[in-house]
């Protein structure tokens, strides 16, 4: 089981980290997606996987079964893909929205905060808000 | 319940926030800051009075359950953080006319609280949830301003904050399935024994890895100025303030208590050489304020890290003391850079001028905090500045003092261009002069005589820091 595991964390991360270095905005995204996959699995590896025991306490005992899966992994893999899923929407959703307004969607182009030489003077419009104030 | 309260009334404020507006928004937000920081300063009491606090949800035995933990250096950290968003709250007021005000103070309001619960999380995994909800609160601010210049500082943020959370999260899932604790306290006997120290060392380099890219170490600062910058200057001052701050707090806490390895303690220390060089020169370059004190962010945090790397109870209280400094004098500094907006017109140096005629008394404050980040003697950052220089003399690092001292010399030439080219020099053009309203400078003042008080007076806070247990494992 934890073979199985390590074979398919490795593939995620190979993945992930092609899919980060690309230049197109959503496969980088999608890079940070997979790469986070790797990472909850990394923790769900952690949890002894492939026990069939269940992670109950008998009544009157104070431990686990011997070989049980250990819970607190599971736990924390859910908590960690809730946060995951919640940040890859909004990431998704910034991402899109920067696309549009640069018109295009490659990273690379995507200069407005760190200009090169002259073009910096130009670079300092305000921001929205401050025009309104 | 002391140990909660100041992690559930900024949350529950950032709630409320959501539903609210107008004036009610702004009172209720102004008066949960104020409460918070009076809820601190209790907390801190209760600590100083009758040692360390430790909250465990659920009744769980120690190792196990989720705990919050206070001792002297936390509490001081909360205050710090609970007076930064109060100036920051009465600054908004004035600040922000746009439609969506709630969503900022809800925003600024869950980055306090998340920023409390790291400050008290005692186990790695709460530590990394609450490292994840400063992301997105620090994301939602950053996307309200709704421009280009926003959304792609909001991008690139997101996208190395999160690969940093990944390698955090791995490192975590390994260290739970080498020895199977993530609680401070019993890692850090993990660490000190023979059997799981080796297995420790190496995951816990990876924590390491995330909290530096978090912190703005060298390789990994370039982020930094990119992003920050395309926030208004007084969340700036929230966010720039306080963020990387807090997790130097965390690897304080995880390199000097948690796993206190010599070979960390090395690394760090040239890593603090390479960034704080690197940081400075790129204020030097710079002409935007925003830009310059972005990157004063990072010189500075190579000195905490310089700090870090010493590792001695000497070093700590220096580290300790530098980090209550730097947050007060950076927000200032954001919040000045806020004010010179408004009467200037402009954040370029180049198209600036004439403040110290127009605005003597924002040119003192500027003057004082100023000279507070270089160090020179009757401010609060000179005092910080020498307990670190003086260890690593103790040390014998000649080396890291002297990039320390070239750091303080170039500080003082980045922070003498602001002041010539800013206050100086003639306007070139025509001052803007939006009425500021006295409450900011209010707020300000309080801020200064704070750090004068803090470079007069520093006994108090050093003592009070000396009686840290820094040592490893120490007070957990």
């Amino acid at each position: 089981m934890s073979l199985i595991l390590i074979t398919v964390i490795s593939i995620c991360v190979s993945s992930g980290i092609l899919l980060l270095l690309s230049r197109e905005v959503f496969k980088m995204i999608m890079g940070l997606a997979v790469l986070g996959t790797a990472a909850n699995l990394v923790v769900f590896t952690g949890g002894r996987p492939g026990s069939l025991v269940p992670a109950v306490i008998e009544q009157g005992s104070q431990t686990l079964m011997t070989n049980a899966a250990s819970p607190l992994p599971q736990a924390l893999v859910l908590t960690a893909i809730v946060i995951g899923f919640a940040l890859l929407c909004f990431a998704l959703i910034l991402a899109a929205a920067v696309a549009n307004q640069q018109d295009n969607s490659d990273v690379a182009s995507y200069r407005e905060n760190e200009p090169s030489g002259n073009a910096k003077a130009q670079s300092d419009k305000p921001s929205v808000m401050e025009i309104e104030s | 319940m002391s140990l909660l309260m100041p992690f559930l009334l900024p949350i529950a404020t950032s709630l409320l926030s959501v539903f609210i507006k107008g004036r009610l928004l702004i009172g209720i937000n102004l008066i949960s800051s104020f409460t918070l920081l009076a809820l601190a300063l209790q907390l801190l009491f209760e600590v100083v009075s009758s040692g360390p606090k430790s909250l465990i949800f659920g009744n769980w035995p120690v190792p196990y359950g989720i705990e919050f933990y206070a001792d002297g250096l936390s509490a001081l950290l909360i205050i710090l953080i609970a007076l930064v968003s109060a100036v920051v709250m009465v600054f908004m007021v004035h600040w922000e006319r746009t439609s969506d005000k709630s969503a900022y103070f809800a925003l600024a309001q869950c980055l306090v609280a998340s920023a409390i619960a790291v400050s008290l999380a005692a186990d790695l995994f709460n530590l990394y949830v609450w490292f994840e909800l400063m992301l997105i609160a620090v994301l939602g601010l950053m996307v309200l301003g709704k421009g280009r210049q926003q959304t792609e500082a909001a991008l690139k943020y997101f996208a190395v904050s999160m690969l940093g959370t990944l390698i955090m999260l791995s490192a975590i899932g390994m260290i739970h399935g080498a020895v199977g604790h993530l609680n401070f306290s019993a890692l850090a006997e993990l660490a000190a024994s023979e059997d799981t120290g080796h297995y420790l060392t190496l995951y816990g380099g990876m924590l390491l890895l995330a909290l530096l890219l978090k912190i703005g170490a060298f390789p990994l600062f370039a982020w930094l100025p990119a992003a920050y910058h395309a926030l208004p200057a007084p969340l700036l001052a929230l966010v720039g303030g306080l963020l990387t701050k807090i997790s130097v707090y965390v690897l304080m806490r995880i390199s000097g208590q948690v796993l206190d390895y010599q070979l960390y303690h090395e690394a760090i220390g040239w890593l603090a050489v390479i960034t704080m060089l690197s940081g400075v020169l790129g204020a030097a370059y710079h002409w935007d304020l925003r830009r310059i004190l972005s990157f004063h962010i990072v010189s500075q945090v190579g000195f905490l890290l310089l700090g870090v790397a010493l590792a001695s109870p000497a070093g700590m209280t220096g580290t300790a003391f530098f980090l209550f400094h730097n947050i007060l004098v950076k927000a200032n500094l954001f919040l000045i850079a806020g004010l010179i907006w408004m009467t200037a017109g402009h954040y370029d140096l180049r198209k600036i001028g004439g403040l110290y005629p127009a605005r003597p008394l924002l040119s003192v404050i500027f003057l004082l905090s100023a000279l507070s980040l270089v160090g020179v003697p009757p401010t609060s950052g000179f005092w910080g500045k020498l307990l670190i220089i003086m260890e690593t003399f103790t040390q014998e690092k000649y080396l890291w003092a002297a990039a320390a001292l070239i750091t303080s010399m170039l500080t003082l030439y980045s922070m003498s261009k602001i002041w010539l080219e800013g206050f100086w020099k003639p306007h070139p053009g025509q001052l803007v002069s939006l009425v500021i309203p006295k409450s900011t400078y209010m707020v300000m003042l309080i801020m200064s005589v704070l750090i004068l008080m803090m470079g007069l007076m520093p006994g108090p806070l050093i003592d009070l820091l000396q009686l840290q247990q820094w040592q490893q494992g120490g007070a957990l």
